[in-house]
């Protein structure tokens, strides 16, 4: 068996579990699956190494189609089980499968706190804006107005954007991407792979069912490259067919200005710094949405803070430093003891 | 020359010796503010009680509020505790001696004081102002209405303040110390040498020596005083108990928990999680733990409850001991993922410290009403093994005896102590860990013919490590293939598993010693009991057979599964008796699984049952 721990060796196919794969035809879910079971064997990382831990949603089930270890858990709490795992086996890569149901309503809460403590998670969001797997609910994403069976009249439910619910927490890494572009995608998820510390990717996920079409304004060919924004670190801030329109900062505003002879220059635009300390512009750009705005796709963040687990590791080292490696006996004689003869 | 500066005068001299009256045990109950420090002068007197070799135990009893609007009936403190010439089972019924700060804090417990018993009161503190906050209208300590006890009035603040007036501490800070001269007060009375607690206070203090000082000069001038006033015609003196050698702490059963939970892992050779979230009464086996790192412990702070219990299971999955603490409110919290513990099949042990309910309740308060929820309380079939400790020690050993059926069967266990158990604390005899048994875990590493739910003769799957190569798999709460573990929705298959999952838990009760039965082996009535209710069962059977009356008395520590010769014990009996503190949810399991009536005795007033209200029930009964 030591072939299988072998990294180097390993294909697309040995990360292919041989469990039925249940989404319905059509669904964006596939292709998530596929770049990550191609992403894989490229990270040099033995297979018995990788833990999948997801939620419940249809994107939950995503561990029992992988050839790794994996947990199916319960609804909204996979990045507490996966920050146990990776506190208790720091030398696994342990990945979060989750929705925008599991990791926004029900889980919101353990989805910051891994954030903030910036575990070395890996966290795929696949954000459909619409329940699934309950059959059409409206989500924490949903757009106003739109029908669902929980909102027969247009939902009243402001959606807030999960890249900047990320950056609130305090996010090391956040990236978005969409399941249509299956370069972008599989550039965004190895960014992540490799970030060192808790990664968060939203993925726009169409829900071929309850949800078709969600994300066409930035898929269809014909009228994407007005919709997006695709980030470039060290770049500016351009978009469009021609590429001749950016972003430019008045005051603390963004705004889309034209670029040409008689308008703003590149000099002019926001450049794009994924590193940047403060946060600042990546919150600005996780605030764009359609249709004053492209809507941006690639890396928003991406710095370099120390793990929880480290940090975690490294108290234990110094404990035991300084008191050296526990005993029981030492223990259970600490404190205040007497002797009855 | 005032009273006072007379009493801090002869308080400076020895004074004649006074006759010494000789107990066989005696009952203090220390009760002040929530911030006078009643809790340490309780902890610190039952300290030297037990280093004069006694038995001791306590009963802490606080209020929810950190620190109460002073001087209020509410913000009542207090620490009681027995020590006696014999083995000690309960803090006592009714203290012997009750030490009261202030008005609030005599009004509140006077009527639990023995007729005739001993009333030292901090006069000080008896001004208008706290009478009126106490509802008293006249002065309780001058209008005779204590002439039923003997009333030691005494100005600990005046004389704290006295014996401190050239320390250069603040007013505040010298009031501070004050529980230190009621301290010397209770040393002396009881014929205890305090230069061992004065040692205390300089390392307790080690880096604030200057208060370190004054709490020094307080005890000593408490001491002083009673030694050398001629307030208290006697002291007394409590012969030392028979106690088995060896050496001996004072222990919390929230710390004897912690202690437990690390020695299993040590006997297990695997390290220790803890995800665990701040709650009363249970919070301070996160505080232990939290020192022990270098014992391989790593303990979480979790954002909830829930993420409590989720991180030790994702601790488990891992391939270490996980475990999660926690009191009712949390417990109901985590019920969800208990469920997933079960369906997963993982070692996982939860610490339910019981507290007053439904709801927020009592969070200060002992109660025994968890009970059924932790039999029961989930959706679906779920069973998990469930094990109650029955005092502050025993909670080292439950803690033992919980991972040990967690890892053999592969199970979460639930692990039930209670307020009382866990805040109270009594002698613990240390023990060698050469004598403890060890805990084995196998991880299996053999990839050949690997199934993640084939089952060893104990109905337990095998635990498997990730990163253990060519044995990757899945698991997950959706319902189980019997072999493969992967998803199956097959209904001859779900009635398999959720009859394998019972009965795999049924089977740990081939694991349980015969029930030690204290008494007649058959007769009139049977005691019945299970956790902190122990101690006052014990005293009340003694009583009652010393009587001559023919009563015995079992104490369960394993409640699911239940021990497989009690059926024929209570079969023995013309009559069972169950005292809990719940509404009678042990007696519900007994009837159910043996179809046979018991006698409840309930209390549900956030306090232990005291002996004579067993006793009086006994008596009734045979």
């Amino acid at each position: 068996m030591s072939n299988l721990s072998t990294a180097s060796l390993l294909t697309k196919k040995d990360f292919e579990s041989n469990q039925d794969v249940r989404w319905c035809p059509g669904c964006g879910d596939y292709a998530v699956l596929a770049q990550i079971q191609k992403l894989m064997p490229q990270l040099g990382i033995p297979r018995e190494n990788f833990a999948f831990i997801s939620g419940i949603g249809c994107s939950s089930r995503f561990p029992y189609y992988m050839e790794t270890y994996g947990m199916h858990g319960i609804h909204g709490r996979a990045p507490a089980i996966a920050s146990g795992l990776k506190l208790a086996r720091p030398e696994l890569s342990v990945w979060v499968v989750t929705g925008d149901g599991d990791a926004l309503a029900i889980g919101g809460n353990h989805f910051i706190h891994a954030m903030r403590r910036n575990v070395d998670l890996k966290i795929i969001l696949l954000n459909n804006r619409i329940y699934g797997l309950t059959k059409g609910q409206y989500s924490p994403t949903s757009e106003l107005g739109m029908k669902t069976k929980t909102t027969p009249l247009g939902n009243i439910d402001r959606p807030f954007s999960p890249t900047a619910v990320a950056l609130g927490a305090g996010a090391t890494f956040v990236a978005r991407t969409v399941d249509s572009d299956q370069a972008h995608m599989a550039g965004v998820l190895k960014r992540a792979a490799e970030h060192k510390g808790a990664a968060f990717v939203e993925i726009f996920q169409n829900c071929i069912v309850f949800n078709d079409g969600a994300y066409d304004a930035i898929t269809d060919k014909s009228v994407r490259d007005d919709a997006r924004l695709l980030l470039e670190h060290g770049k500016p801030l351009v978009f469009g067919k021609n590429k001749d329109k950016g972003i430019r900062l008045r005051g603390l505003e963004p705004v889309v200005v034209e670029i040409g002879e008689h308008a703003a220059s590149e000099a002019d635009l926001v450049m794009h710094d994924e590193s940047a300390e403060h946060s600042g512009l990546a919150f600005f750009l996780s605030q764009f949405d359609a249709p004053k705005f492209p809507v941006p796709l690639g890396v928003f963040r991406a710095v370099g803070q120390p793990t929880y687990e480290e940090m975690n590791t490294q108290l234990h080292a110094d404990a035991e430093a300084r008191k050296g490696r526990g005993t029981l006996a030492a223990l259970f004689n600490s404190g205040d003891t007497w002797t009855i003869k | 020359m005032s009273a006072t500066a007379a009493a801090a005068e002869a308080g400076e001299r020895r004074g004649a010796p006074r006759p010494v009256e000789e107990l066989d045990s005696v009952t203090i109950r220390f009760v002040g503010d929530s911030g006078d420090g009643m809790q340490l002068t309780g902890n610190e007197f039952s300290r030297a009680i037990a280093k004069a070799g006694h038995d001791f135990a306590t009963h802490p009893d606080y209020p929810s509020e950190i620190r109460a609007p002073t001087g209020t009936l509410f913000g009542v403190s207090g620490y009681q505790i027995q020590f006696a010439s014999r083995q000690v089972f309960t803090s006592g019924d009714a203290p012997d001696v009750l030490v009261a700060m202030n008005p609030a804090a005599l009004k509140t417990n006077l009527g639990d004081v023995k007729h005739g018993g001993i009333v030292i009161a901090n006069s000080g503190a008896f001004s208008d102002n706290n009478l009126a906050k106490a509802g008293y209208k006249s002065n309780p300590l001058d209008d005779g209405s204590l002439g039923d006890y003997r009333l030691y009035k005494i100005d600990i603040s005046e004389l704290t303040a006295h014996a401190l007036k050239d320390s250069g501490l603040s007013k505040k800070e010298t009031g501070r110390c004050k529980n230190y001269y009621a301290l010397g007060l209770m040393l002396s009375l009881y014929s205890r040498p305090i230069e061992k607690e004065e040692e205390d206070i300089r390392r307790k203090f080690a880096k604030k020596p200057e208060i370190a000082e004054a709490n020094v000069r307080a005890l000593r001038a408490g001491y002083a005083y009673a030694d050398a006033t001629e307030m208290f015609i006697t002291s007394y003196k409590v012969r030392t108990a028979d106690i088995a050698p060896g050496t001996y702490r004072s222990l919390t059963g929230n710390h004897a928990a912690a202690l437990g939970c690390v020695a299993a892992s040590e006997l297990a050779g695997v390290p220790l999680f803890l995800g665990s979230y701040p709650i009363t009464p249970a919070t301070d086996i996160l505080h232990e733990m939290s020192l022990l790192k270098h014992h391989n412990v790593t303990t979480f702070q979790a954002e909830d409850e829930i993420a409590g219990i989720c991180s030790a299971i994702g601790a488990a999955y891992g391939g270490v001991l996980g475990m999660t603490t926690t009191s009712g409110p949390g417990m109901a919290l985590k019920t969800e993922a208990l469920g997933l513990a079960v369906m997963l099949e993982l070692p996982l042990v939860i610490v339910n410290v019981q507290r007053g309910g439904p709801s927020t309740g009592l969070p200060t308060k002992i109660e025994q009403s968890d009970l059924l929820q932790a039999v029961y309380g989930r959706n679906g079939e779920c069973p998990i093994p469930v094990i109650a400790a029955n005092s502050p020690a025993d909670c080292f050993d439950c803690a033992i005896e919980a991972f040990r059926i967690a890892v053999k069967y592969m199970t979460p266990v639930i692990f039930l102590s209670d307020g009382g158990i866990g805040n109270a604390a009594e002698p613990w005899r240390v023990p060698d860990p050469a004598s403890l048994p060890k805990l084995e875990v196998k991880f299996r590493t053999e990839p050949e013919g690997f199934q993640a739910y084939a089952r060893d003769a104990n109905l337990a799957r095998a635990w498997v490590r990730p990163g253990t190569p060519g044995m990757e798999h899945r698991v997950g709460g959706l319902e189980k293939d019997f072999l493969t573990g992967n998803i199956s929705h097959d209904p001859v298959n779900h009635q398999r598993m959720v009859e394998v999952r019972a009965a795999k838990v049924a089977g740990i009760a081939k694991d349980i010693p015969p029930l030690k039965v204290e008494g007649p082996q058959q007769g009139e009535l049977l005691v019945v009991g299970w956790g902190s209710t122990y101690g006052s069962i014990t005293q009340a059977r003694e009583k009652a057979a010393a009587q001559g009356r023919s009563v015995a008395h079992a104490h369960l520590r394993h409640i699911n599964p239940l021990p497989p010769d009690l059926g024929d014990i209570l079969q023995r009996y013309k009559t069972v008796l169950v005292p809990e503190m719940n509404l009678g949810q042990l007696a519900r399991l007994l009837r159910e699984r043996y179809l046979r009536e018991v006698v409840t005795l309930s209390k549900v007033q956030g306090k232990p049952f005291k002996v004579s209200e067993i006793y009086d029930r006994i008596l009734e009964l045979c």
